[in-house]
């Protein structure tokens, strides 16, 4: 062989987080999601500077309790994930199966819980520009838990059924989703919930 | 037992028989495989193809519309039918023709140039196309069925509102948008993660070519500028159907929001079909002046400060809407700034040529016309980057003359250019250089001849979007010398076309390396191979086929592998089995069509497409083999 001759037979067949391509393209869904979201994060912006009442006078103030469990059960919920992508890395199957299986019931539960913040917004998407906001607000941000769901739960099925040892960069890569999806509801937290009673 | 034997002796040198790869890399026969295809060759060229389809199809659209402004109040076209030909045009060019024609040309020479056998994701890759292709037959369909979308390129409220728009058509439009971004999106994330990741050993950031630095900071643009535009047309369908009130004053909302989140993307959207010519021309210049670019890292940094700027200058399609004097006056300057990373780079072309053994061939022409043209474009940018003239010339043909310009000048060119250049590569033969020079001749005359009028008629008060005007405004003759040149630019079009179709039927085989070009995809055979490469390249300069020390070669992967290489410096990192063709992503794009379209009617659609892509999507990520080591 010859000095030009480049020998890799003996890296990894795969690698976790930044190392492997997979993370990229996760890190790439984050920043598309995350812009549209604050996009919509500007609108909102946008549309109250405008506007007379942020709700308008004769929408009532969103009510907090839904809203306040399902952040703290998001955030709560990033430790599991993050405990999901260890084990991921080390290839314990049954941990990881174990972790993605109650990360697919916290993503129900939150998905649950979602329902009850539309309804404790008390008005209908099409009362006026402000209902129309926050329920694209809580709407966008939904599509993303339920995907983040979806996969969380496949995953569990193809960790405990027929794993191919790539699934677990899946699974450490989904992490990354996640704790976006969390923090992203912190700000629509602040946004939807908080925000209009400072005003 | 001697030929266990032999595979063993084979598989411990790490070297990998074209046969074997060809097996592992080709595309599945018959229609099906055709269906399941995920090489990125076969799918850029898919899309390369179809881009151009819509490219004449939209050609046809403006010569009709040429046909009826030749002469004052003509009957070509009716108001109605008018307004759906210039929408229809101008949504086709963006959306089914520009952006994804640029991201074909990457999709097709990324990999290749950086030295990998496919694009990071290529599932992915094909489900981008055929979701690109179902939005063009949605918007064409629409059209030929008389609800083609009539209320612009950029689809204003409250035109395109329910107020003024009843019926499907600003529907139509808000969909096809969320079909084109969607493809567009993918495509993105393909060239960046390939870029970053694929890159061959020792391809270190300053080694990378101009055309992918170009492509880079496209699809990152791409990234943050396509979701304004999704939100944006979101929203419109939502007004349009389900009653919210994002853009109806009425309700609190606001009509300027929609032009600030089109905007958003709109300008930016401009960089994007721009710069990835200038990586076409950088390419260009450099193999045909012999030499590298001059001045590389200012090249590169000229190529991520547009990339910035680009997004600083959305207001300034909103002049005329009554903004404060002081936010206009940043963007007039974030304008005129925009100006400076765009003339570094000409400059480095010219000191390129003036300091090369200069070989002249068509692709140099049509860079040397569109150098011309788009510094023309880019003169008449810095005068509509002043409020009191922009003001003045608003919503007229000035503005239309200016869009040709630095949109046909600075980004048709350069990619006719690049096709001329990489045909040879992409079909293994050579075009014909005499029927290629009557080409650039006949487009650089026909479209000066169209276009340049426009400057003048626009400053007389000619407004865009009318369907006729009366003789009494003495704009006939102007409009006549436009309709001669929109006739001549197609008859250059026609003879471009025509050297394609030449050249796959009597070109001359072409070789390696016909034009003595410098980056990877010229090391390969002409076309590649389904795998691209027999080894891996490893490289030592940024000039891998100029360099004294030829490309290395990477041994001890697998049949399915590529190497990950680490983002920065391109050591090698790990070894990773891509996936293979597969119908899902057809299938799964075909889901999205459904539930898309049916929610031009009812919202339920949304629904319908969720449950449908959940299905498809498990399908596509069910793993189909036990648990094994892939690939070896």
């Amino acid at each position: 062989m010859s000095a030009k001759v480049l020998d890799v037979s003996a890296l990894p067949p795969r690698a976790f987080g930044a190392r492997s391509a997979l993370w990229w393209g996760v890190l790439g869904l984050v920043a598309i999601e995350g812009t549209a979201l604050a996009m919509v994060v500007g609108a909102a912006l946008y549309l109250r500077q405008g506007g007379d009442g942020w709700p308008p006078p004769g929408t009532p103030l969103p009510r907090l309790t839904a809203a306040t469990i399902n952040v703290l059960l998001l955030v709560a919920s990033s430790a599991l994930m993050w405990m999901v992508a260890l084990d991921a890395r080390r290839r314990r199957r049954v941990p990881v199966a174990v972790g993605l299986v109650l990360m697919t019931v916290v993503g129900l539960a939150s998905i649950v819980l979602r329902g009850f913040e539309l309804a404790a917004l008390g008005c209908r998407w099409d009362a006026g520009a402000y209902a129309s906001t926050v329920w694209l607000l809580l709407g966008m941000h939904a599509t993303h838990l339920i995907g983040a769901t979806v996969e969380n739960g496949l995953l569990a099925a193809v960790i405990i059924g027929p794993v191919d040892p790539k699934h677990y960069v899946d699974a450490h890569s989904n992490g990354l989703y996640w704790y976006f999806v969390a923090g992203a509801d912190v700000v629509l937290y602040l946004l939807v919930f908080v925000w209009p009673r400072w005003a | 037992m001697s030929t266990l034997a032999l595979r063993q002796e084979r598989r411990d040198e790490g070297v990998v028989e074209p046969a074997q790869l060809a097996r592992a890399w080709d595309t599945p026969p018959g229609l099906l495989g055709a269906l399941a295809s995920a090489n990125h060759k076969q799918i850029a060229t898919r899309y390369i193809v179809t881009a151009f389809v819509f490219f004449a199809l939209a050609g046809m659209l403006a010569l009709l519309m040429r046909l009826q402004l030749a002469t004052p109040e003509a009957h070509v076209l009716g108001p109605d039918l008018y307004n759906q030909v210039f929408t229809v045009h101008g949504s086709t060019m963006m959306f089914l023709f520009a952006v994804p024609v640029m991201q074909a040309m990457a999709l097709y020479l990324v990999p290749l140039m950086v030295g990998t056998r496919n694009v990071a994701f290529p599932r992915l890759n094909a489900f981008g196309y055929w979701t690109y292709l179902i939005g063009g037959l949605l918007l064409w369909g629409s059209f030929l069925l008389n609800v083609g979308p009539d209320a612009g390129w950029f689809s204003y409220v409250p035109l395109a509102g329910p107020a003024y728009a009843p019926g499907k058509r600003a529907d139509v439009w808000a969909q096809v948008i969320t079909f084109t971004e969607l493809a567009a999106l993918v495509g993105a994330i393909e060239v960046v993660v390939t870029a970053v990741k694929m890159r061959a050993p020792g391809m270190s950031l300053e080694r990378v070519p101009l055309l992918v630095w170009a492509m880079l900071v496209t699809a990152v643009m791409v990234v943050f500028a396509m979701p304004a535009v999704m939100v944006g047309s979101t929203m419109l369908a939502m007004d349009r159907l389900v009653d919210t009130h994002f853009f109806n004053p009425a309700e609190g909302g606001d009509v300027l929001l929609w032009q600030h989140l089109f905007w958003f993307f709109g300008h930016p959207e401009v960089y994007i079909i721009f710069i990835p010519a200038t990586g076409f021309v950088s390419s260009i210049v450099s193999t045909f002046a012999r030499r590298p670019i001059v001045g590389y890292p200012a090249m590169v940094l000229s190529l991520i400060a547009t990339g910035f700027l680009g997004f600083s200058l959305w207001v300034h399609h909103m002049f005329a809407t009554g903004l404060p004097r002081i936010g206009a006056s940043f963007f007039s300057a974030a304008s005129l700034l925009i100006a400076i990373p765009s003339g570094v780079q000409i400059f480095c072309w010219l000191a390129t040529l003036r300091t090369g053994r200069v070989v002249v061939r068509a692709p140099l022409l049509f860079v040397c016309a569109f150098i011309a043209i788009f510094v023309v474009g880019g003169l008449t940018g810095v005068m509509v980057a002043l409020v009191p003239l922009d003001l003045q010339v608003h919503d007229t043909f000035f503005v239309v003359a200016h869009l040709h310009y630095v949109l046909i000048g600075g980004a048709v060119f350069p990619l006719l250019g690049a096709l001329h250049f990489w045909l040879p590569k992409m079909t293994g033969r050579m075009p014909s250089e005499r029927l290629g020079r009557w080409a650039v001749a006949v487009l650089f005359v026909g479209f000066n001849l169209t276009f340049f009028p426009m400057h003048q008629l626009g400053l007389a008060g000619m407004p865009r979007r009318v369907y006729t005007y009366l003789p009494e405004t003495g704009w006939g003759r102007l409009n006549f010398l436009a309709t001669v040149g929109a006739g001549l630019l197609a008859v250059g079009v026609l003879l471009f076309l025509a050297n394609v179709a030449w050249t796959l039927r009597h070109g001359a085989p072409a070789g390696d390396d016909p034009w003595g070009g410098d980056t990877l995809e010229w090391s390969t055979p002409s076309p590649p191979p389904s795998y691209n490469f027999a080894a891996l390249p490893v490289v030592h300069d940024r000039h891998p086929l100029w360099s004294v020390a030829p490309p290395g070669a990477v041994v001890g992967l697998g049949r399915r592998e590529v190497l990950i290489t680490e983002a920065i410096d391109a050591t090698p990192d790990h070894r990773h089995a891509l996936d293979g063709p597969s119908l899902w992503p057809f299938l799964t794009a075909i889901a999205v069509g459904i539930g898309v379209i049916v929610a031009i009617f009812t919202p339920w659609g949304v629904t319908l497409g969720a449950v449908l892509v959940t299905i498809t999507l498990t399908g596509w990520f069910w793993p189909h083999r036990p648990a094994v080591e892939p690939g070896r």
